[in-house]
């Protein structure tokens, strides 16, 4: 269930995918000004590195050995003069490229998030939380390099070698091809070095992943690794996946200390052919002093750039891989589907129906079967059953967080299927029965931001369900931070917190499922008594297993390996002398017997 | 720097291969400086018109130096960043087995996310100090140094000259090192907030769908988005000035060198080689200049991580364990006692647990009851060891617990907390987690008596079945039952449960009960629920109220006395009898 697509952090793109650039392009789109910008600024720029061997060239020909020291001052001044002009650029170039870098992933890291939020929930049972905030944030963080420093980068690289080889062209075209014989040599190893990193950076990924998500899962439940002892164990284990991960770095460190000395020793090679055939010619008064200097001054130029490149490479397969990532979860279609033309839902009385419903998890195993019944507007309808019956999951379609498999589900008559989900959930408040409270105040968890919740409502709502009491006694009350996860309150706090946000949201169908289940009966029955006219004229389904919770209610359903076995009044059913009387024999038998003694 | 000094017992560690490495480094770069040399040589050769064939020797000689320098140069990463990796192994390590060892406390008070941030991030950006910025901070130090002794030996006066503008170097690097550092923690700080914020929408799914947040919670990640795209454009302001003021600086020393080896060669005092390699020299120290400028800027940033990883170091390890060998006992035979225990879980706040006496034979049962926050939680995680308790001790057969080692303490218990929590994995490796050698009986069998058999057997992959992420895909009662059946695996001396039945219905309780009764005779049982039913038949029932033991006694005693426990019980009784009518 849960490892399924496990492999999928493991996913290493080419370096250059069309298909994908191009949709990463489309997100750049809007920012095309500044794209233009950098480039128009990149071939500004690129060629007034290489203007300075071609200048001081001059400078030694012309000037130096000519003894004119005004020229030589005049050259030094232009050289001046490009540098600076150089440098300001420069300037305008990493701010402009860095912007764009940053607008784009902001765009797409938005537009991810708000993919996310459309998901169905079983996408959620089915990937692990790590791994999708690793897509909305280290991922698509893995994108601005390859805005910042790739794409125009490799512009401004690809100009800068243009420039070079038309200095090297128009000052003597025989040792510029000396100059490149080296390169055929150069491609052939780059290519090797890339294939070789290639390989290991996917493995790299791979170990970082798993580390992630281990560290995850160990880091929520601490508390029981140290209750069972295992803390060696899992420090074993962490140093297994650890020394993967080191191991599998180290192998490629050799990849690049092979690779840059490499590179140095090809353009030194360059740099002798030149001092040996152009020396020859200098000798024969074929070529001048100036220009074999800037010959050796071009080589070593000309190289930085191409090694440059097989590092824009690595960016580029770094982003293309996270991009096939990200758009992996952007085409993710798992999502409760919305009705085209929705039935609008004004005022929800509140009458619920399921119809010979059918409905699975995983589609072999039917865990609903075949279930009939109906809530009338303002019913208070009890489920009871053993665990794993299926009474959470009556909820969870009824909400439309799962679809079914087969029958039909209508709320006032209207097939649920046809209304705006997020109208339908917006009429329905629920107590789920694994409260998650979220970093905030307790203020916040319990109006969730919502503005359209007062103050005074939230109080009220928090008194309700005698949660007031203690939140009084709190530094802070209402504005106490909440931890991760609630982590510094008890647990029946937590349902008490959860239970007051569902009121607050003045549903017109309220559903509790065990609600109250880690509070204590004092306090239940208080609530009990609070709500009764909270919950006139609403509908309400509540599940629990003490029987007090729900002999009250008009109707009770109980379930069994999920079917609906039995329905009726607690009269009714008592009388029925079936599942449900022997549950409430079970549990006042002993109490029965205490008052008999 | 001062954080990063942590870092002296790693590279203690490495001695070795690091004074290797810097060996390497200064001879590489003895061979890359030979290179200008020849150059040299061979231009003012040239420009005094010498032999053809001598070039050739030039040309291998040029060769000849960088292959060896090349060669060293593959030493060096094989040494320098190869360390940089063990090491980054060794912190990551330790930084692991230190938070297993950290207070509760700490993980209540810092996200997920934010732990997870320093093992991954900081420890990679203290990485990058090891590696990359040791080894070319060395380099570029030794380069400087051999290359300007050089270049003064060529020509003193130019070189002078040339190296005029390198002061605002230092005085650049200083000053925007600085706000470098600053603004980088801060880009880190709203990185995290990103984070945190995903992990929780995403952990809160549910919630957020049912209450149609989501637009909500769109709206709160945009925002922080855009913060820290702000944060982000506020570094690039300073790192954008950087780099080309770098160059600037470096090339306005090769223009310099060119003036003014120009006007020595027209007045006769330098030759055109002279001042070729001047040049290649100042080009030589151009790029360690411009990478000392990113060596600055993972310095800062390495920094500013360490400093978050040491603070985390200095977090208090407040459990302390005796351990194996000074521990008083290593056999527990059961008894539980409470002696004048109080309890707060902070300095500022009030006290939840308040001078508790209380003892349970070994093999004895208690229950526990209490309103909601009245403490029981808090109690019986005393017992494990949790957390502490601020005043008074907590003894197991008599022995105050801290003269035990931890792990014969929690080897003895059995604990059901009562949030269930199950890792991603198959049921099997979830109950067997306390004992991975377990029997397939052993296994059945437990689970026969958490009534948990039935359920998984019905699943299509049985005990194989692998739950989701905190055992989602599991129903509530399910996730009680299993996170029972892996405290029973453990044969423990003492079983805590902590209302570990509210989801289970009570059919299924009573047959638990049933089942747990064989089990625990022998074994002393803790058990805190809210039903009479579950509780009347223990040894001893306790009521907690307000953190104080209010009533204590058998289901008859506090019967009789009339008080708290008579109300619950009346309380159930009343609604029945009302039924009866
Ligand atoms: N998200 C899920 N994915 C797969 N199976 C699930 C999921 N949630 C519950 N189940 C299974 O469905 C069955 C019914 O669960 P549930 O409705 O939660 O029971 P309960 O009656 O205790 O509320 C159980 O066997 C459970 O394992
Ligand atoms: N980690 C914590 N930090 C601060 N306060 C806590 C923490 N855990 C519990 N509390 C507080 O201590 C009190 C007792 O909690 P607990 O023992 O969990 O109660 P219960 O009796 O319901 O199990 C509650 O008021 C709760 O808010
Ligand atoms: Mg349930
Ligand atoms: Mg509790």
């Amino acid at each position: 269930m849960a490892k399924k697509n496990s492999s999928e952090d493991e996913i290493l793109g080419k370096a250059y995918d069309a298909k994908l650039m191009k949709r990463l392009l489309g997100f750049v789109k809007p920012y095309k000004k500044y794209v233009i910008l950098a480039i128009l600024l990149n071939i500004l720029v690129a060629g007034l590195g290489p203007l300075r061997p071609y200048l001081t060239k001059i400078a030694i020909d012309d000037k130096i050995f000519n003894g004119d020291l005004h020229g030589l001052m005049l050259i030094s001044v232009a050289l001046i003069g490009a540098l600076v002009f150089q440098s300001v650029i420069q300037y305008f170039l990493t701010y402009f490229t860095n912007l764009l870098g940053q607008k784009t992933i902001l765009d797409l890291r938005d537009k991810l998030f708000r993919h996310t939020q459309k998901l169905s929930v079983s996408f959620f049972d089915r990937t692990p939380i790590g791994r999708m905030v690793t897509r909305v944030t280290n991922d698509v963080e893995s994108l601005n390099e390859l805005f910042t420093s790739g794409i125009v980068m490799v512009f401004s690289d690809v100009f800068i070698i243009v420039w070079i080889l038309g200095f090297m062209f128009f000052i003597n075209w025989e040792l510029a091809l000396i100059t490149l014989s080296v390169l055929p040599l150069l491609i052939y190893g780059t290519f090797l070095f890339r294939k070789k990193v290639r390989e290991s950076y996917r493995d790299i990924r791979k170990y970082l992943a798993r580390l992630n998500s281990y560290m995850q899962e160990h880091i929520t439940g601490m508390g029981i690794v140290r209750l069972f002892n295992k803390e060696k164990e899992e420090a074993k284990k962490f140093a297994q996946i650890n020394g993967d991960h080191r191991d599998e770095n180290i192998r490629s460190v050799f990849y690049y200390a092979v690779f840059y000395p490499g590179v140095e020793l090809i353009s030194s090679a360059a740099i002798a052919l030149i001092i040996w055939y152009g020396g020859g010619d200098v000798v024969q008064n074929k070529i001048s002093l100036g220009v074999l200097f800037a010959f050796i001054q071009y080589t070593e130029m000309f190289f930085r750039p191409i090694r440059d490149l097989s590092e824009k490479y690595n960016i580029m397969q770094t982003a293309m891989a996270s991009s096939e990532r990200i758009f992996t979860l952007l085409d993710d279609q798992s999502f409760i589907k919305n009705p085209e033309n929705p039935v609008p839902l004004d005022k929800v009385k509140g009458k619920i129906e399921f119809e010979k419903v059918n409905f699975a998890y995983n589609e072999d195993n039917l865990i609903l079967k075949d279930i009939s019944f109906v809530i009338n507007p303002g019913e208070t309808v009890a489920i009871v059953g053993a665990t794993g019956a299926g009474k959470t999951s009556i909820i969870n379609i009824l909400t439309r967080f799962y679809d079914i498999n087969s029958g039909r589900i209508l709320v006032d008559g209207v097939d649920i299927t046809k209304v705006d989900k997020r109208e339908l959930r917006s009429k329905i408040s629920i107590v789920l029965q694994d409260v998650f409270l979220f970093f905030g105040t307790i203020r916040s968890n319990i109006g969730m931001n919502n503005p359209g919740i007062s103050d005074e409502k939230i109080v009220a709502s928090a008194q309700h369900v005698g949660a007031d009491r203690f939140i009084q006694n709190l530094p802070n009350q209402y504005d106490e931070e909440v931890k991760e996860r609630g982590a510094t309150l008890s647990v029946g706090q937590k349902q008490l917190i959860s239970f007051a946000r569902a009121l607050a949201h003045d549903p017109s169908i309220l559903i509790l499922d065990e609600a109250t289940s880690s509070v204590d009966t004092e306090t239940e029955n208080m609530i009990q008594t609070a709500i009764e006219t909270l919950l006139e004229g609403r509908t309400a389904i509540v599940i629990a297993h003490r029987l007090s919770t729900i002999r009250n209610a008009d109707k009770i359903m109980v379930m069994h390996k999920g079917e609906i076995k039995e329905m009726g009044s607690h009269e009714e059913l008592l009388e029925k002398r079936g599942l449900y009387y022997k549950l409430y024999q079970l549990q006042y038998k002993d109490q029965e017997l205490v008052l008999s003694k | 720097m001062k954080n990063l000094r942590t870092l002296k017992k790693y590279f203690l560690r490495y001695k070795t291969a690091l004074i290797t490495g810097i060996f390497f480094i200064i001879v590489s770069n003895a061979f890359t400086v030979y290179v200008p040399i020849i150059i040299k040589d061979s231009l003012n050769d040239l420009q005094q018109g010498i032999a053809e064939n001598k070039l050739v020797e030039y040309a291998l000689l040029i060769v000849g130096s960088t292959l060896m320098a090349g060669i060293f140069r593959f030493m060096i990463r094989q040494t320098i960043i190869v360390i940089s990796r063990k090491i980054e192994y060794d912190l990551r390590q330790d930084f692991w087995e230190y938070i297993q060892h950290l207070s509760l406390r700490f993980f209540q008070n810092n996200s997920t996310g934010n732990i997870m941030a320093h093992a991954t991030n900081d420890i990679s950006a203290v990485r990058m100090f090891i590696g990359p910025a040791v080894m070319y901070s060395i380099d570029t130090g030794v380069r400087i140094i051999i290359v300007i002794s050089i270049m003064s030996m060529i020509s003193w006066e130019v070189t002078l000259w040339s190296l005029i503008p390198l002061p605002f170097l230092s005085f650049l690097v200083y000053v925007v090192g600085k706000k470098v550092h600053k603004r980088f923690t801060l880009i880190q700080e709203k990185f995290a907030d990103l984070t945190t914020k995903a992990q929780e929408n995403f952990s809160g799914i549910r919630v957020i769908k049912s209450y149609v947040a989501e637009e909500r919670e769109v709206a709160e990640f945009d925002r922080l988005s855009r913060e820290y795209l702000a944060r982000n454009m506020k570094l690039v302001k300073i790192q954008a000035l950087f780099q080309p003021t770098l160059f600037l600086i470096t090339g306005m020393s090769i223009i310099i060198a060119i003036w003014a080896g120009g006007t020595a060669v027209i007045n006769k005092t330098l030759m055109i080689g002279d001042v070729t390699a001047l040049i290649m020299y100042l080009g030589i120290l151009i790029w360690p200049m411009i990478a000392f400028g990113w060596v600055i800027n993972i310095i800062q940033q390495a920094e500013a991580s360490m400093a978050r990883l040491n603070k985390l170091w200095s977090e208090e390890l407040e459990i302390a364990d005796v351990g194996e060998e000074n521990s008083l006992v290593n056999e527990v035979k059961g008894e539980v006692e409470f002696r004048n225990v109080s309890f707060k879980y902070g300095e500022n706040l009030p006290f939840v647990l308040q001078n508790l006496n209380l003892k349970i034979p070994a093999g004895h049962s208690l229950a526990i009851m209490g309103n909601t926050g009245s403490g029981k939680t808090t109690m019986i995680n005393l017992i494990p060891r949790l957390f502490d308790a601020t005043e008074g001790e907590v003894l197991l057969d008599g022995v105050n617990i801290k003269d035990i080692s931890l792990k014969t303490v929690r080897r003895s218990i059995g604990f059901v907390p009562q949030e269930a929590f199950l890792f991603s994995e198959t049921i099997k490796n979830n109950i067997c987690y306390g004992k991975p050698d377990a029997t397939e009986s052993e296994i059945t069998e437990r689970a026969k008596i958490a009534q948990f058999s039935k359920d998984v057997l019905e699943f299509p992959e049985g005990f194989e079945t692998v739950v989701g992420e905190r055992g989602i895909t599991l129903s509530g009662g399910q996730k009680q039952r299993a996170s029972l059946t892996r405290a029973l695996m453990t044969d423990p001396e003492i079983l805590i449960l902590d209302d570990s039945f509210s989801a289970v219905d009570t059919h299924t309780e009573e047959d638990i009960l049933q089942g747990l009764r064989g089990f625990m005779k022998n074994r002393t049982t803790l058990m805190v629920s809210h039903r009479v039913s579950t509780v009347k038949d223990a040894d001893k029932i306790v009521i907690l109220d307000k953190g104080m033991i209010a009533e204590e006694g058998t289901h008859d005693e506090l019967i009789k006395l009339n008080g708290l426990y008579a109300g619950i019980y009346n309380r159930q009784l009343l609604e029945q009898e009302i039924e009866e009518i």
